[in-house]
C-alpha cells in the first residue's frame, strides 16, 4: 500500500508482514524509530505471536536473538554504531552457529568523538563476521529488501543485515508501497529449521571444535555466501514478479555499460550520484553509475563483468580503514584487478558531512581528469588540519584533536561573521 | 529471621564419622534419586572433568531434577566456562538434553531468548535453565543476568560457584573469598593472594531484583540441592540458584575431599544456606554442628598462607566473614536464643 511514511516506520511495517516471533530492542539513534514502531504494532496485537523484548544491552539484543533463533522463532533487531561495537562478540556467534537472524543497521559513525550521523563504519566493522550485508539506495528497497532477506537468511542459514543511511533514509519521509501480507506470505515461506533445540530431539550446539575442523567450519560459512551469490539475483526476479518491483539483487547498474567512467558505491548516496551523473553526461562526460546491494557477499564476477569496458573507475564510500584508505575501493580494486586501468578511492560523508550535488560534482570533474589524489578525502577541510598539525608539532605528548579542531571551527566561523 | 517451615525435614544425623547425610534418614520426598533407573544422567559419564569435581557433581544434580521437574521438556543454555568445556568436545557430548553453548557472557540472555521462543511457539510446557560459573555470571554476564531478573524472564539461572575462573586457570573472580590464592592474587608482597574487602553477594543482589525464587545449596547436601530445584521449578518467572562446588584443581584441595570441604564451608557460616521468595527471606539452612573456619581453610592449599603468624589478620578477616554471615542469616537460632 503505497503511504508517504518515515523510513523507520515503513520497514518495521515491513519487518511486522514477515511475521517475526522474537524481537529484541535496545535503543540507539539513528535505529530506534524501527523498534519504537514494531513494539507498538506488537502491542496492538499487529503482529501474530511475537514477543517484544525490552533487552538491558545490544549485547543482551543479539544474545537473546541467539537464544529465540536457536529454537526456532523467526528473529529480527536492529542497531547502529556503538550498539554495533557492543554486540558484536555475539554478532559473530549468531554466524557461527548459523542462525538466520535478520538486522537493520541504520549506519552510522562510531566514534569518538562520539557522532550520532551517518556513515557506514558500524556495519563495515562487522565486515569479516560472516554475516550477509545488503545495502539499500531508498526506504522502498529498505521495505523490500527486509522481505528479502528473511527468506535469504533462511535459505543459506546465515543472519543477515540491512545496512540503511542513518536519519538520510531511517528519518526521510517518502513514498512507499509497503509490502503487503498476502504477497509477503507468497513470497517468504514459514520458518523451518534444519534444527533447533527441542526436547523431542536433543541437540548440542556451540560445542567446542579444535583445528581439526574449524578451518572446514569457516569455509563452509564462505561457501555458504557464495550460494547467496546465486540465491540473491534468483530473490529479487521472484520478488518483482509478485510485487512488480525492482529491489534488491547483488549490483545496479545506472548507465554504467560502455561508459569510460563508471562511479561504484552503495547506499542512498546513489540517489545523489544519479542526479550529478545525468547532469554530466548532458555536458557531454561518458561517466556510469554502479550500485552495489550486496556488499557481502561481494558480487566479484557480476562487478567485473559490469565494468569490463570502463577505462577508469571513482569508489566513493562513506567509510575508512586507518592507515590504508578506502575500504569498498579495496574490494573494487581486488574484483578488477584483471582490468589494468585506474580505480580512484574516495572517501567521503563521514560522521554525516553532507554530501551535495556541487561538492561531489566537484570532485568529479577532477576524476574525470584523473586528477584524484589516492585516496582522496571528499570535502575535507585541509586548511583546518593543516593548523592543527601546526599545533601539534611543539607538542610531543599524546592527546585527542577533537576538541582543538571544534575550537578551530568555531573561532574561523566567529572570525568570519566578525568580517562581515 | 524466619525458620524453616514444620513441613520442611530437619535432618538430624550425619552418618558416623562422615559428613554424609544418608538417604536413609530422609524423608521420602528428599532423598536422592542416584540410584534410580529412571534417572536422566542428563549430563553422563565420560566427560573431561577433574576428578572430584565439585561442578560436575553439581550440575548433574542439578540439571536432572530441574528435568524431572519439567517431565523432560528442558532446554539448557550454558556459559563458557569448564562446565561448557569438560562436557562437549566436539563431536563429543555429555549432555543428554538439547543444551546450547554460545558465550561467556551471555547464557541468561540466550535463556531469555529461548524462553521467548517458546512462549511465541505456544510451548510454555518446555521449560528454560540457564548455567554458568562464578565469572559467567557474577562478573561478565552480570548484565544480562540482571536484564533477566528485572524482566521476570522464565528461566532458571543456575550458578555453579566454585569462586575464580576456573577453565582459565584459577584467575580471580568477584566471588573469589579474601585472602584466597589464585593466578592473579599470587602469594607475594605484604598482603599475600585476594584482597581484603572485595567481592559480593549475588544471591542478595538477585533478592534485591524481587524475583520469585532465589536460593543457595551446596553439593554437599544433594537432597536438599534437589529439593531447591524442584521448588524453583515450581515458578514461573526468573529465579537464581547458587550452588558451592570446590574445585579440588583450584583450590588445592584433596579431590576426596571435595564433599567435605563443602560441608565444612556451611558449617562454619563461610556459605550460607537460604532461601528467598519476591525478595524476602524465607528460610535457612540453621548450622548442625558448627566448625572452625580453620578447619575449612585447611583442606585448601588456597589458603595456607593465612596461617603464617604474620598473615593473622587475613585468617582474623575470614573469620569474620563467617561471624557476619551467622549473624546476617541467624545461622545458629539456639545460640541467640540461648545469649
Ligand atoms: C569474552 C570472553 N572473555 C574471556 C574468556 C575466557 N574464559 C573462558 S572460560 C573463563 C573462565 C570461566 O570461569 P567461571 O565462569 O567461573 O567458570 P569455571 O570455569 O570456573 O567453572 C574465561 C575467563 C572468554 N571465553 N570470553
Ligand atoms: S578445574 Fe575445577 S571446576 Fe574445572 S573441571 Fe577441574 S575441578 Fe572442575
Ligand atoms: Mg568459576
Amino acid at each position: 500500500m503505497l503511504q508517504q511514511i518515515e523510513g523507520s516506520a515503513a520497514v518495521a511495517q515491513a519487518v511486522a508482514t514477515c511475521r517475526p516471533e522474537v524481537i529484541a530492542a535496545y535503543p540507539i539513534t539513528p535505529q530506534t524509530h524501527i523498534v519504537e514502531g514494531l513494539g507498538d504494532m506488537v502491542k496492538r496485537g499487529l503482529v501474530g505471536n511475537c514477543e517484544f523484548l525490552n533487552v538491558e544491552s545490544e549485547f543482551g539484543a543479539m544474545s537473546v536473538c541467539i537464544g529465540s533463533s536457536a529454537t526456532g522463532a523467526r528473529t529480527y533487531t536492529a542497531t547502529s554504531s556503538q550498539g554495533m561495537l557492543f554486540m558484536m562478540e555475539a554478532v559473530y556467534n549468531a554466524s557461527g552457529m548459523g542462525l538466520p537472524i535478520v538486522m537493520t543497521v541504520g549506519n552510522r559513525a562510531i566514534g569518538p568523538p562520539i557522532n550520532i550521523w551517518n556513515d557506514w563504519s558500524d556495519s563495515m566493522a562487522a565486515r569479516d563476521a560472516a554475516w550477509i550485508q545488503l545495502f539499500v539506495e531508498d526506504n522502498q528497497q529498505a521495505a523490500d529488501v527486509h522481505v528479502q532477506a528473511f527468506r535469504l537468511a533462511e535459505a543459506v542459514s546465515l543472519p543477515v543485515m540491512v545496512c540503511m543511511d542513518g536519519f538520510i533514509l531511517t528519518h526521510a519521509y517518502t513514498r512507499v508501497d509497503v509490502p503487503e501480507q498476502g504477497q509477503v506470505d507468497r513470497f517468504l515461506p514459514a520458518f523451518e529449521p534444519r534444527q533447533l533445540l527441542d526436547p523431542a530431539a536433543p541437540i548440542t550446539m556451540g560445542a567446542m571444535v579444535g583445528p581439526e575442523a574449524f578451518a572446514e567450519v569457516r569455509f563452509l560459512a564462505h561457501y555458504k555466501q557464495l550460494e547467496a551469490l546465486d540465491l540473491i539475483p534468483r530473490h529479487a526476479a521472484e520478488f518483482e514478479t509478485i510485487f512488480g518491483r525492482d529491489s534488491g539483487g547483488l549490483l545496479k547498474s545506472f548507465d554504467a555499460a560502455d561508459k569510460d567512467t563508471v562511479v561504484v558505491s552503495m547506499g542512498s548516496v546513489i540517489g545523489t550520484l544519479k542526479s550529478v551523473l545525468a547532469d554530466m553526461r548532458q555536458d557531454g562526460s561518458s561517466i556510469g553509475l554502479l550500485s552495489i546491494r550486496s556488499y557481502r557477499p561481494f558480487p566479484k564476477q557480476q562487478l567485473s563483468d559490469a565494468l569490463a569496458k570502463a577505462k577508469r573507475v571513482i569508489v566513493f564510500e562513506k567509510c575508512l580503514a586507518v592507515g590504508m584508505g578506502g575500504i569498498l575501493a579495496a574490494d573494487v580494486r581486488m574484483a578488477l584487478a584483471n582490468l589494468s586501468i585506474p580505480i580512484y578511492s574516495v572517501i567521503g560523508g563521514l560522521g554525516g558531512r553532507p554530501i551535495t550535488q556541487e561538492n561531489l560534482r566537484r570532485m568529479l570533474d577532477k576524476g574525470v581528469q584523473d586528477q584524484l589524489e589516492e585516496p582522496h578525502f571528499h570535502d575535507l577541510n585541509v586548511e583546518v588540519v593543516h593548523r592543527e598539525l601546526e599545533r601539534l608539532r611543539d607538542i610531543q605528548r599524546p592527546g585527542s584533536s577533537a576538541e582543538s579542531i571544534l575550537r578551530d571551527i568555531a573561532g574561523a566561523d566567529a572570525a568570519a561573521r566578525g568580517s562581515r | 529471621m524466619t525458620q524453616l517451615p514444620e513441613s520442611e525435614q530437619r535432618v538430624k544425623f550425619y552418618q558416623t564419622g562422615t559428613f554424609t547425610v544418608g538417604n536413609r534418614l530422609l524423608d521420602e520426598a528428599q532423598r536422592s534419586v542416584q540410584a534410580s533407573v529412571e534417572r536422566a544422567n542428563s549430563l553422563d559419564s565420560g566427560h573431561r572433568a577433574c576428578q572430584g569435581c565439585g561442578e560436575a557433581l553439581g550440575a548433574r544434580y542439578v540439571v536432572d531434577a530441574a528435568l524431572r521437574a519439567a517431565d523432560d521438556q528442558l532446554i539448557a543454555a550454558n556459559a563458557t566456562g569448564c562446565l561448557e568445556v569438560f562436557t562437549t568436545p566436539y563431536p563429543e557430548s555429555a549432555w543428554r538434553l538439547p543444551w546450547i553453548h554460545s558465550l561467556f557472557g551471555n547464557a541468561p540472555a540466550v535463556g531469555a531468548g529461548i524462553a521467548a521462543a517458546l512462549r511465541a511457539r505456544g510451548r510454555e510446557d518446555v521449560r528454560v535453565i540457564a548455567q554458568g560459573g562464578d565469572g559467567g555470571t557474577t562478573d561478565i554476564g552480570m548484565g544480562c543476568l540482571s536484564g533477566v531478573f528485572e524482566r521476570d524472564d522464565d528461566v532458571l539461572y543456575v550458578c555453579y560457584n566454585n569462586q575464580a575462573y576456573m577453565n582459565t586457570g584459577v584467575q580471580r573472580s568477584s566471588q573469589t573469598p579474601p585472602a584466597a590464592r589464585t593466578a592473579t592474587t599470587t602469594i607475594a608482597g605484604s598482603a599475600p593472594g585476594n584482597g581484603l574487602n572485595s567481592g559480593k553477594s549475588v544471591p542478595l543482589i538477585a533478592m534485591a531484583h524481587g524475583i520469585p525464587y532465589v536460593a543457595t545449596a551446596s553439593v554437599d547436601d544433594l537432597h536438599d540441592l534437589e529439593s531447591k530445584v524442584v521448588k524453583a521449578m515450581g515458578f514461573r518467572g526468573a529465579r537464581y540458584l547458587e550452588v558451592f562446588v570446590p574445585c579440588p584443581l583450584g583450590w588445592g584441595s584433596r579431590p576426596a575431599d571435595t564433599i567435605k570441604v563443602a560441608r565444612l564451608a556451611t558449617q562454619s557460616g563461610m556459605f550460607p544456606l537460604i532461601e528467598a521468595e519476591y525478595g524476602e527471606l524465607t528460610a535457612v539452612t540453621p548450622i548442625r554442628d558448627r566448625r572452625p573456619v580453620e578447619d575449612y581453610l585447611k583442606l585448601q592449599r588456597r589458603f595456607a598462607h593465612v596461617f603464617a603468624p604474620e598473615n593473622v589478620h587475613q585468617l582474623e578477616a575470614l573469620r569474620e566473614i563467617a561471624e557476619r554471615n551467622i549473624r546476617r542469616f541467624n545461622l545458629l537460632p539456639d545460640e541467640e536464643a540461648s545469649s
